[in-house]
């Protein structure tokens, strides 16, 4: 890969992540995050 | 940078559990915090997490009756991705320190390079694992099981089943066939690890394999001064990860440890950070320097 389409290719993908990003906590991924992570995981712990 | 790479990891790991008077509660912490994902493998029912772990954080999506897919976490993923590559695994993540600190342990060591089909396993954990089967093999209500979490990662044991049952009698008692299914699971990565370095970063761990597919394009990168080596192989045979960082300086399973670095001895190696890959400079550098021959000749 060329030096210039790499640096294109990472600036097309910062700006693919931040996008991405940003939707999925629009459209209330981050939410869904939060309320799975602070309560007790039975499947991460083996319980269920 | 490498030299203090124990430092940095113990640091890290710290970071990434910042809570730890929990352990004594037995209880989790509960705060907004865990809304943001931290870079490496550490789960989120760990007592101390202060953030989410993003490959749980994903199956915990995806897996939901709402979505099948998670642009948030593979948002944050391309991003970290992007950023730092690999570097998370050799610096950052507390599942690899933890395999790493095992693998000091001084017994015979084993060679993974005949092994290296099995480094494409990890990409097959992500894509069926963590994405194909709690996205789509759904109950009524659809939602799906966290496969990774639930049959294969050792982390949710590690850091949370054992500390959590050692001071909450509750959860001690609720624990059966699957925790003895992790349990074994969890063993056998310690034992691997003792004989082999990061054996679960490099056939299993899906957090691994989706940063290793950045390492191309990370802004992150290992830069081979071909001026300055002298082709002694040192630098291969420094790499435990099976890396000639000669031949791919940016390859998948690189992790950015900084072995090799140390290993060279005319310094021919080095970490570079930005955007490109640096060859228009060293370019400049090589042709400021014939140049400079020339006039003095
Ligand atoms: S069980 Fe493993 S993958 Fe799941 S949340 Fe815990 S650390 Fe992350
Ligand atoms: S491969 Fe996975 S467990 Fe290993 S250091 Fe990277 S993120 Fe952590
Ligand atoms: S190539 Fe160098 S930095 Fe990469 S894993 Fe091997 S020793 Fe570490």
């Amino acid at each position: 890969m060329s030096c210039g389409k790499k640096a294109a290719a990472q600036i097309v993908l910062l700006i693919t992540g931040i996008t991405m990003l940003c939707f999925g906590v629009w459209r209330g991924e981050a939410a869904t995050v939060l309320s799975k992570a602070i309560k007790l995981c039975l499947e991460c712990v083996g319980i269920g | 940078m490498s030299r203090f790479r124990g430092w940095i990891q113990a640091g890290a790991t710290l970071l990434t559990n910042l809570h730890l008077p929990n352990f004594l509660k037995g209880g989790l912490y509960q705060g907004t915090g865990k809304t943001v994902c931290v870079p490496g493998l550490n789960c989120y029912s760990c007592p101390a997490a202060s953030g989410a772990c993003p490959i749980g954080a994903f199956q915990a999506v995806v897996g939901s009756s709402k979505f099948s897919f998670s642009y948030y976490i593979t948002g944050f993923l391309i991003l970290l991705g992007v950023l730092l590559g690999r570097f998370i695994c050799g610096f950052l993540c507390p599942f690899g320190w933890f395999q790493e600190l095992l693998h000091k342990i001084p017994t015979k060591k084993l060679s993974t390079k005949r092994l290296k089909p099995l480094t494409y396993l990890k990409y097959a954990v992500l894509l069926v694992m963590v994405f194909l089967l709690p996205a789509f093999l759904v109950n009524d209500v659809g939602m799906g099981d966290p496969f990774f979490c639930k049959y294969l990662c050792p982390q949710g044991v590690l850091e949370g089943a054992i500390p959590l049952s050692l001071a909450n009698s509750g959860i001690r008692a609720a624990l059966g066939k699957l925790f003895t299914w992790k349990f074994s699971i969890l063993l056998s990565v310690i034992a691997l690890s003792v004989l082999f370095y990061r054996p679960f970063c490099k056939w299993l761990c899906p957090l691994g394999a989706f940063y290793a597919l950045f390492n191309r394009v990370s802004l992150f990168q290992m830069k081979v001064d071909k001026n300055k080596c002298v082709s002694c192989g040192k630098c291969a045979r420094a790499c435990k990860m099976d890396v000639d960082v000669t031949k791919t300086p940016n390859h998948t399973e690189c992790i950015r440890c900084g072995m090799c670095i140390r290993a060279c001895p005319t310094k021919a190696v080095c970490f570079r950070y930005g955007f490109g890959d640096g060859k228009d400079k060293a370019k400049a550098a090589e042709t400021l320097q014939t140049n400079n021959n020339n006039r003095e000749e």
